[in-house]
């Protein structure tokens, strides 16, 4: 088993023109920002990302944005960046915008092999549209369908040599789900350490799920807002 | 006098009970968490995957990876939990917290709510919003009861697209507390100052006034 790569150059081999992609990360938290920094610098055009957010102007996903490489995004959310809603409004991308908790359901049921189930989020809205819907002991849900990934990126603060992935505090959030539901998995981590030194008992993502695992470098974890208070 | 964004704060905060588990949107409801009752245990929830949220961090203990749902930096209390994304809404989607407090444009006389889109203006995603309305034990909306055009946010129908249909139970306005029935809105309390009237004219749902309105006290 060698699932080791160097660098996200290497680990990002094989993503082709009009792929789809699931990038792990909640705002500018958690994401994979060597990966994307790769993709930004390739030639790679057409992509479909899910993501839960479309990340700043000139930084996360933006990057990819600017580029012009993103035909469409799925997401739940893509408040912050500019150029995301230039394009969205100018027609030039596609957004499919989806409750933050059925795009998660979403891609944890294609990880784990579940075609459809029933949520009662958007149940009255525009998100019903074209879906069945069921009544539950009293209550209307709606069917949604899993998603999956030609490839899921995600990053992580500790990963072994098989793969195994530990997150840190709120930059857990989409990655977790997402390193279930891809074809091929990327992970690109904080601390890579050989396989024995992490606590079985303590392991975010069992390695099964990840095909490529790297050190990552120059983590810049840019912060939206920081918010602070004068005492505790 | 009407209430500011901090009294409908306040008043809302005399909703919670020991050991509740609160969902608190982005804007108004923030507030909330400044006038939990002393001495009362209350467990913020985070939806991109944090249960015990605590104050603003000092500018030392500033850390990327540790934000709330409005990507602010946070603390976390003695006794957190960090969990993904899919645990964090199968923890609201399950029917496990007590109260989600959220802002909204509009809520009709039958619990509608529109809190996520202007159409042409502002399209920038539900978020987790669709996912707590339909889902939370109990839902309460704090909003100014008019718009910056003076017309009515309390309606007989919402005008904008839904957040959810049905689903609220109490909304706070800087006027007003208002529950919302099988016969539509009622007039619970008005705030210190503002008269009956003065709310009546500035609701465009049906609103049923019975009996002496108390002053909200906060």
């Amino acid at each position: 088993m060698n699932k080791v790569v160097n660098n996200a150059r290497e680990a990002i081999k094989g993503i082709a023109s009009n792929m789809t992609l699931m990038l792990g990360g909640f705002g500018l938290c958690g994401i994979p920002e060597n990966c994307i920094a790769e993709l930004a610098a390739s030639d790679v055009t057409g992509l479909t990302c899910i993501s839960n957010n479309a990340g700043v102007d000139g930084f996360g996903l933006g990057m990819l944005l600017r580029r012009h490489q993103i035909r469409k995004m799925i997401s739940s959310y893509v408040g912050e960046n500019k150029e995301f809603e230039r394009q969205l409004l100018s027609g030039e991308l596609e957004v499919e915008l989806i409750p933050q908790g059925t795009l998660a359901e979403r891609i944890r049921a294609g990880g784990a092999g579940i075609p459809a189930f029933w949520v009662p989020a958007g149940f009255g809205t525009e998100v019903t549209e074209g879906k069945p819907v069921r009544e539950f002991e009293g209550k209307m849900y709606l069917e949604e369908q899993w998603l999956k990934a030609d490839f899921a990126i995600v990053k992580a603060w500790k990963g072994d040599t098989h793969g195994n992935l530990v997150y840190k505090n709120t930059a857990n959030n989409f990655n977790q789900p997402m390193a279930t539901a891809g074809e091929i998995t990327i992970a690109e981590v904080e601390e890579l350490v050989p396989a024995g030194t992490l606590d079985p008992n303590h392991i975010h993502t069992p390695g099964i799920f990840v095909h490529r695992i790297f050190q990552g470098t120059n983590y810049e974890k840019r912060i939206e807002f920081a918010t602070t208070s004068e005492k505790q | 006098m009407s209430l500011d964004k901090n009294g409908i704060a306040k008043r809302i905060a005399r909703e919670l009970r020991d050991g509740y588990y609160v969902n608190l949107g982005i804007g108004i409801p923030t507030l909330v968490a400044n006038y939990i009752p002393a001495g009362m245990q209350i467990v913020l929830q985070s939806e991109n995957g944090l249960l015990g949220i605590g104050p603003f961090p000092t500018k030392d203990a500033l850390d990327p990876d540790l934000i709330n749902a409005g990507k602010q930096t946070i603390t976390a209390v003695p006794g957190a939990a960090f969990f993904d994304s899919a645990a964090s809404f199968a923890m609201i989607r399950g029917g496990h917290i007590d109260l989600t407090v959220l802002g909204a444009f509009e809520v009709s006389d039958t619990g509608d709510i529109a809190s996520w889109k202007i159409p042409g203006k502002l399209i920038k995603g539900m978020g987790g919003a669709m996912d707590l309305v339909a889902s939370a034990r109990n839902i309460i909306v704090a909003m100014m009861h008019t718009n910056p055009q003076g017309e009515s946010k309390l309606l007989k129908r919402c005008t904008l697209p839904l957040t959810g249909v049905g689903v609220v139970k109490r909304i706070v306005t800087d006027l007003a507390v208002v529950d919302v029935t099988q016969q539509g809105f009622k007039l619970i309390e008005r705030a210190p100052g503002v008269s009956v009237e003065q709310i009546i004219n500035a609701t465009e749902g049906r609103l049923i006034v019975e009996g002496e309105i108390p002053e909200i006290t906060v």
